[in-house]
């Protein structure tokens, strides 16, 4: 079976290995549910920080208890199924949008003991576990498989709900979501091309130190391919076509009320912060102490939790950053982010990746790297200008021939 | 016994699934059904250890081709219920009788011929043994890359080339032709 976790072999009910993996399922989860509470409050607190208001400051010290009153009113809404919906798959929707945001989960490596090179193992109870549900060997192939996956969610609840915007919110989704998981992964394969190994603890001890870290290693485009189409891949703004309330009504949702509605929500936010954690697992070490120069930051005085803190930390940054792109960029046109998607972030990540092949191929054989740069530079400038070319005759023809449809 | 539970449930998807894809008049449910029985492959191939198999039927066939399915449908808006007394394709029904039946037989005879068969032990072959003797925790993955880039390289380069020869063909026939091409061709 799936090697997820050393304490699975050799599993009895009722051990304490048992109790432990027990306990592992439950933190995860409920660390989910509430860092997506605590997410909501956060970028409600934070945009009204940027356009000077308060935002929400009654329920709980400065608010922080609103998204669980918002929580519990939607649970008490009446639930509405349109009458030319599709029921079951109108209801069964919203479970294929949550389960996987909250899969992600299972393989991010959450903390551990990772400073001087060592595996982030840790041990609770006399037994050594990872913190981390679970490291199966294809790691960051499940990440990829599961993003596919909550596609699902936002193309049935649209279709489902037997209404115009919804439908064109979901084909407008569905073909987003498509496109940029090519960027997506093609990005995500440099980081597996530097780490040499799929399983996301391996990617993070590979990054012990911050020259190592991938942002680094993989030289900053596929990280910034990364963020880009992962903010793509969220619907978060400035991709947020498939909710363009000015277009779309609501989007895809428009049609949901109550507590399927609030399952919509919970896994767009849960995705916000999942993503972030990939981000950081990927491209920033995860739970590794951040070590540059002389400079030593382990946090040790915080003992087993340094790693948990460090990693909390990073995602901050992240989730922050997020935040700062809703309340700063403007939407993009529908082309725009094609054009973006399909000429610019895939070709990039494409080029990036052979890029990165062709210098390890150079290593094992002993190449000048001088040479393999400038062959490299070459060939795919070479690339780029017919791209270019390509592109500019097409809109040419567009132009003479007129719109098409 | 685990095994054995895993089998179960797992082919209970495969079938249920493939009955489902069958049997639904909606060709968005026969999608979904397909779905699941995707789903329960890929469960198969974990419980037989072959775990970069089945992240790949996740992601290529469950992420990216039923999905490509969905967006036909909902983009053409076909998703109202085939009337089956139509026949466009004479041939087509008694033909599809034959080669279902005739699979059937392949298969039978398949799992009889190979009934006396020693069956993969745990670690033979799936899972790739380190200098130590212990698993290689993605070893599997490794001697696939190894198989796939250095043995059969030439089918694998060859395979690709198909499919760019599809792409291409694909964007050949579904583009319009231009008005200037069909003036040239009128005068």
């Amino acid at each position: 079976m799936l090697a997820l976790d050393s304490l699975l072999d050799n599993l009895k009910l009722w051990s304490t290995e048992f109790l432990i993996v027990i306990i592992k399922v439950l933190v995860v989860f409920v660390v989910g549910l509430v860092g997506t509470m605590l997410m909501v409050w956060f970028e409600r607190k934070v945009i009204a920080f940027m356009q000077n208001r308060i935002g929400p400051d009654k329920a709980g010290p400065k608010g922080l208890l609103q998204t669980l009153a918002d929580g519990i009113k939607l649970f008490f809404k009446e639930d509405l199924i349109p009458d030319r919906s599709d029921r079951f798959v109108f209801k069964l929707a919203p479970y294929l949008a949550f389960v996987p945001a909250f899969l992600v989960w299972s393989v991010i490596p959450l903390g551990g003991d990772f400073s001087n090179g060592k595996d982030g193992t840790v041990v609770i109870f006399g037994h050594a576990t990872k913190l981390q549900l679970a490291d199966p060997p294809i790691g960051v192939l499940l990440l990829l498989a599961l993003s596919s996956i909550a596609v699902y969610g936002i193309m049935l609840a649209g279709w489902s709900s037997g209404s115009k915007y919804p439908l064109l919110g979901s084909v407008r989704a569905s073909a987003q979501m498509v496109s940029y998981e090519a960027a997506l992964g093609l990005s995500l394969a440099t980081v597996i091309l530097v780490a040499g190994t799929l399983s996301t603890n391996g990617i993070v001890v590979a990054q012990n130190s911050v020259s190592r870290w991938h942002v680094i290693a993989t030289g900053v485009v596929p990280f910034v391919v990364f963020l880009i189409a992962a903010t793509a891949e969220l619907n978060r703004p400035p991709f947020d076509l498939v909710e363009a309330e000015q277009e779309l009504v609501g989007g895809f949702n428009t049609e949901y009320s109550s507590i399927r509605f609030a399952l919509f929500f919970l896994a767009e936010f849960m995705n916000t912060i999942t993503m972030s954690g990939v981000i950081v697992t990927l491209f920033f070490g995860g739970p590794q102490p951040i070590r540059f120069g002389g400079v030593n930051l382990t946090l040790s005085f915080l003992g087993p939790f340094a790693g948990t803190v460090l990693f909390l930390l990073k995602v901050m940054v992240f989730l922050y950053v997020y935040v700062w792109f809703r309340a700063t960029l403007p939407r993009l046109r529908y082309d725009q982010l094609m054009n973006l998607g399909w000429k610019l972030m895939i070709p990039l990540a494409l080029g990036w990746f052979m890029l990165l092949a062709a210098f390890r191929v150079g290593q094992d054989h002993g190449w000048n790297r001088a040479v393999v740069g400038i062959v490299c530079l070459v060939v795919l400038g070479a690339c780029a200008w017919l791209l270019s070319y390509a592109s500019k005759v097409s809109a040419r023809n567009r132009e003479r021939e007129g719109a098409m449809f | 016994m685990m095994e054995l539970f895993v089998f179960i449930v797992a082919a209970a998807m495969v079938l249920g699934g493939a009955i489902g894809v069958i049997v639904s008049k909606h060709p968005v449910h026969a999608a979904l059904s397909l779905i699941l029985t995707l789903f329960g492959v890929a469960v198969l191939f974990v419980a037989q250890e072959a775990n970069f198999l089945a992240a790949v039927q996740v992601i290529v066939y469950a992420g990216a081709i039923v999905v490509l399915f969905l967006f036909v449908i909902m983009l053409l808006g076909v998703d109202n219920a085939e009337n089956l007394r139509i026949e466009p394709f004479k041939i087509q029904r008694p033909l599809a009788a034959f080669v279902s039946v005739a699979v059937f037989g392949l298969v039978v005879t398949a799992v009889f011929v190979a009934r006396n068969a020693n069956t993969a032990a745990k670690g033979n072959g799936l899972e790739v043994l380190g200098d130590d003797g212990a698993p290689i925790h993605d070893g599997n993955i490794k001697a696939l890359a190894r198989d796939l880039f250095s043995d059969h390289v030439l089918a694998f380069e060859l395979t690709s080339v198909l499919l760019v020869i599809a792409v291409v063909g694909t964007v050949l026939l579904a583009r319009k032709p231009r008005k200037a091409d069909l003036q040239e061709a009128g005068s």
